[in-house]
């Protein structure tokens, strides 16, 4: 296919759920009464909520058409830079649906539970085979909750030894979410900022370290999409001032089975099981973010952890240094067991062969589109590129209305303006699952948008045209909220 | 690899392109000292055919599977999930898009979550709800951050201890690295929460309740509620089992500030705990003081209604360390479900379906309590409650699950004054005949 996917559809008008229905209607069957009435008081009785009432027809027409209104990686390429929107297998799914999993409950005794014990066990195992950091607890629920299990294991580290510190360093390359997590815990972020190749320089970061930081909460590969080189010196420098080393580890997509994350030093990392072990994000969510960390630490991870005792699994109590439970059972089980399954299907050299086609389809952009759009860190990149709007800005065409414009083609824009160090940032990751020819396209698309930057810039500024709503207005929605229906 | 869809012949096209001799190059810029040495030691790849019978050795080994009939709440439902929404919450255009950030793209989730946080405010009966947090115990502990940060100088927070054990837990690991204080708030006899403590105190920036709480008794929220606004603190209102709502006074007819919980029961699989939902609302006038996130409703350049992510001047990308939580990813998938469900429902459904719980319940409380047991707390319950034999309980217990039942759930873990004392569970998924067979057991 040589033409763009980009088309108009037959795109159906829908309502509001409390715009349609019928009082009386219902969406479900509810099985007979086969017991008594009983009485309530009436003093805690209520009004029930003011529901509508929907015919199963209704539902079922109403996010059917809904569901036709999004984008997702089965629609298209979807190039979220640090999203990491590869493929989500079909087979996947199944697994987590299996009956036995799906009615599994989670206050049951260990013994009635062995299979699902059996699958969190594997993947802590797997997990701690691909960081190379053997302690992992799979509780958060996602990225950002990993980040907060993190920097509570350095809190509890740093009181172990008698001593508080205040502050923690954070590059102008690691990921947005990262100070809000560092400061639930009370640390103060201090910034660093990047060298001019884009990377961490290590005299940047020993001038900063002293004994009130904590340590340093990096991203690797960072969110230029490049390898901090200085990984291990910075680590040293680091630990001999008692700090400790946070990999966020949102763009682990890059690196499996190519770089050992102990090795490099890192002490703690979390994984984001959405994004690199190909569970699908749900429009929002639910993620995993599971955390892996040295031996030394192992005794801070969350409680409980699954252990393995001959042929039995157990959920096991951390002991008294464990900073405590983060989730209200195990974890978003349902992705871990889709994630279990993705490692099971790939295999060790399936899953090193994504990371390096993942690194060149971000190789194969960058090249093929550094002549149309600027490209602040001619390098090589890892799994993500950054491009900027530099050139556009001459013709008053911005990275919003490039984006926007991409829409019209078909494709989903990439991340726009971050990571923050390039203004008007254009950060593209392909991911492996994207074949040479959608590239190809893709990169079709871009050219011929940075062509009518020059020659029709009012196109971009109005797109996108074809969608089903034209460009939202984003500053009304904040300043007067409308939140509720 | 079915999942790798570049050919030998592409990817020596493409390494010309970036002028690299081999995949191995692309990697030249990582030294020496970070590389992993050899190969990952994982279990070999399997086909798909393969992984369904590893998966099937796997689902062998779950002693209580599917066909159990199981009288466990304790935070995880089981309620029956209509097929229209396994269907509907399966389409790919839902499950595998990203967080809408281009709304123009993803007017589907956004209008999915817009009604999603419309019907939870109306179900809690509050003015405001966000998009989902990750679960009920990460929701109650934004709460109490956020009822610190809305009392800003004030150093406590008190939880009931009649809220489930795990979400306290959960509580005291959030607040654990700050310099808040968190307190908890004993049980009376009658399993309601004792509040007499609150008296006179003026450092509490909020209170938590739940309700029905752990032992499935109905608090009397509307006296809590004055109770701890005497005190000058927020009332958070917590729940396990959003569908009682359905039959009793919500958090907010109760004067509750914020509401918050689990809302797997809401359409949602038990799977072992997760994923879950976690839900949260509030008074209006918290609303910039809300973790999570927020969809609006908006125009488009030719005037039509659509739907953004709003308020986002509140969130980790914008407000870096200042921001009102760190929440990036949360549960959005499961919320878009919740909504399917309650839309499935509709008022009168909810109501119903509500009613037949409370009744099953209380018929399987009053048959036990005929067949010698003694219900525990004297307060009228939802859905759970927690029973006390004369005689040793265990061996009736073993004999239920002989025959696919699991008879409650044994407290000393969790409560150990409660030792030897079960909490049980009925919903609508166990038939009258269901509940004859236990105390048939029961009665030996």
């Amino acid at each position: 296919m040589t033409e763009l996917p980009g088309a108009s559809g037959l795109i159906l008008n829908e309502p509001l759920l409390w715009e349609k229905g019928k009082k009386g209607r219902r969406g479900m069957s509810i099985p007979a009464a086969d017991v008594p009435r009983a009485t309530l008081e009436a003093g805690l009785m209520g009004e029930g909520p003011d529901f509508p009432d929907l015919g199963e027809v209704d539902v079922v027409r109403h996010y059917t058409r809904l569901s036709q209104w999004n984008f997702g990686i089965d629609t298209g390429m979807y190039p979220l830079g640090s999203c990491t929107m590869k493929y989500n297998p079909k087979i996947n799914e199944r697994q987590a649906a299996l009956p036995e999993l799906a009615a599994a409950h989670p206050m049951l005794a260990d013994v009635h539970v062995q299979g699902a014990l059996r699958i969190l066990f594997g993947l802590q195992e797997f997990l701690a085979a691909i960081t190379g950091l053997p302690g992992v607890s799979l509780q958060p629920a996602a990225g950002a909750q990993g980040e907060l299990t993190g920097m509570l294991i350095f809190a509890a580290r740093h009181e172990s030894r008698g001593s508080k510190r205040t502050k923690i360093l954070i590059p102008d390359t690691a990921h947005g979410t990262n100070p809000a997590s560092a400061a639930l815990c009370g640390y103060q972020p201090v910034p660093v900022k990047s060298g001019p190749g884009g990377i961490l320089e290590t005299r940047a970061v020993a001038e900063l370290m002293d004994g009130e930081t904590a340590g340093i909460m990096l991203t690797n590969p960072n969110t230029l999409g490049l390898f901090e080189t200085h990984i291990r010196e910075i680590a040293d420098i680091m630990h001999a001032k008692g700090g400790l080393v946070y990999n966020d580890g949102a763009n682990m997509n890059a690196v499996m089975g190519m770089v050992d994350a102990a090795r490099c030093g890192v002490d703690v990392m979390h994984l984001n099981l959405h994004k690199t072990f190909s569970t699908p994000h749900g429009g929002g969510g639910p993620g995993a973010g599971p955390v892996c960390v040295t031996e030394e630490l192992a005794k801070y991870l969350p409680s409980p952890r699954v252990i393995r005792e001959g042929e039995a699994f157990h959920l096991a109590d951390g002991g008294p240094d464990s900073i405590g439970r983060m989730h209200g059972f195990f974890g978003n089980f349902s992705v871990l067991v889709r994630a279990y399954s993705y490692i099971r299907t790939m295999g060790p050299e399936n899953l090193k062969k994504a990371s390096q086609l993942a690194v060149l389809n971000a190789n194969y952009l960058k090249e093929k589109l550094k002549g149309d759009l600027h490209l602040p860190y001619d390098r090589p990149c890892m799994h993500e590129c950054v491009f900027s709007d530099a050139r556009q800005r001459e013709h008053k065409v911005t990275t919003l209305d490039m984006a926007k414009r991409l829409i019209d083609f078909g494709f989903h824009p990439p991340t726009i303006y971050f990571p923050l160090v390039v203004p008007g940032a254009i950060m593209i990751e392909p991911t492996e699952t994207e074949c040479k020819d959608d590239l190809d396209l893709f990169i079709k698309a871009l050219k011929r948008i940075a062509r009518e930057a020059e020659e029709n810039p009012e196109l971009l500024r109005q797109a996108p045209g074809r969608s089903k709503l034209r460009r939202l207005d984003e500053t009304a929605a904040a300043r007067k909220p409308r939140l509720c229906g | 690899m079915r999942y790798l869809p570049h050919t030998d012949e592409e990817i020596r096209e493409m390494l010309a392109v970036v002028g690299k001799e081999s995949l191995a190059d692309l990697f030249c810029s990582i030294p020496g000292e970070c590389r992993f040495e050899g190969e990952l030691p994982l279990p070999p790849a399997l086909n798909e055919w393969n992984l369904n019978a590893h998966f099937r050795q796997l689902t062998d080994m779950m002693a209580v599977d599917q066909d159990f009939k199981i009288l466990i709440g304790a935070g995880s439902y089981h309620h029956h999930i209509p097929e229209t929404i396994r269907a509907l919450a399966s389409r790919s255009e839902f499950l595998t898009a990203y967080t809408p950030y281009q709304p123009e793209m993803a007017q589907g989730t956004l209008q999915g979550i817009f009604e999603y946080q419309t019907l939870t405010a109306r179900l809690l009966g509050m003015d405001v709800a966000n998009a989902s947090m990750y679960d009920g115990a990460s929701a109650l502990a934004e709460a109490l951050l956020m009822g610190l940060r809305i009392a800003k100088k004030k150093p406590k927070v008190a939880v009931s201890r009649a809220i489930h054990p795990h979400y306290r837990q959960v509580a005291k690991t959030y607040l654990q690295a700050t310099d808040f204080e968190l307190l908890e708030l004993p049980f009376l006899e009658n399993g309601r929460t004792d509040l007499s403590a609150l008296k006179d105190r003026t450092d509490i920036a909020a209170v938590a309740v739940q309700s029905p709480n752990f032992f499935g008794v109905l608090e009397d929220l509307p006296a809590a509620g004055e109770a701890i606004h005497a005190a000058g603190a927020l009332f958070i209102g917590c729940f396990t089992e959003p569908l009682a709502f359905g039959l009793v006074k919500n958090p907010g007819q109760c004067g509750a500030d914020i509401a918050c919980g689990e809302g797997q029961s809401l359409g949602l699989a038990r799977s072992f705990g997760g994923a879950g939902l976690g839900m949260f609302a509030c008074r209006e006038q918290f609303t910039r003081s809300l973790p999570g996130r927020l969809v609006g409703e908006t125009v488009d350049l030719d005037g039509k209604r659509g739907f953004v992510l709003t308020l986002a001047t509140r969130e980790q990308h914008i407000r870096r360390e200042k921001a009102t939580s760190n929440i990036c990813t949360n549960q959005g998938l499961c919320a878009l479900t919740a909504a399917m469900y309650m839309a499935s429902l509709g008022g009168g459904g909810l109501r119903e379906l509500a009613r037949l719980n409370y009744d099953k319940t209380e018929y399987l409380k009053g048959e036990l309590q005929k067949a010698g047991g003694t219900p525990v707390f004297s307060s009228p319950s939802f859905n759970e409650f927690v029973m006390a034999f004369e005689d040793d309980f265990q061996p009736v217990y073993r004999r239920l699950l002989e025959k696919k039942i699991v008879a409650g759930l044994e407290l000393g873990r969790y409560y150990p004054e409660l030792a030897g004392r079960y909490l049980f569970c009925v919903t609508e998924t166990l038939s009258k005949n269901d509940l004859d067979e236990v105390v048939r057991e029961v009665r030996g």
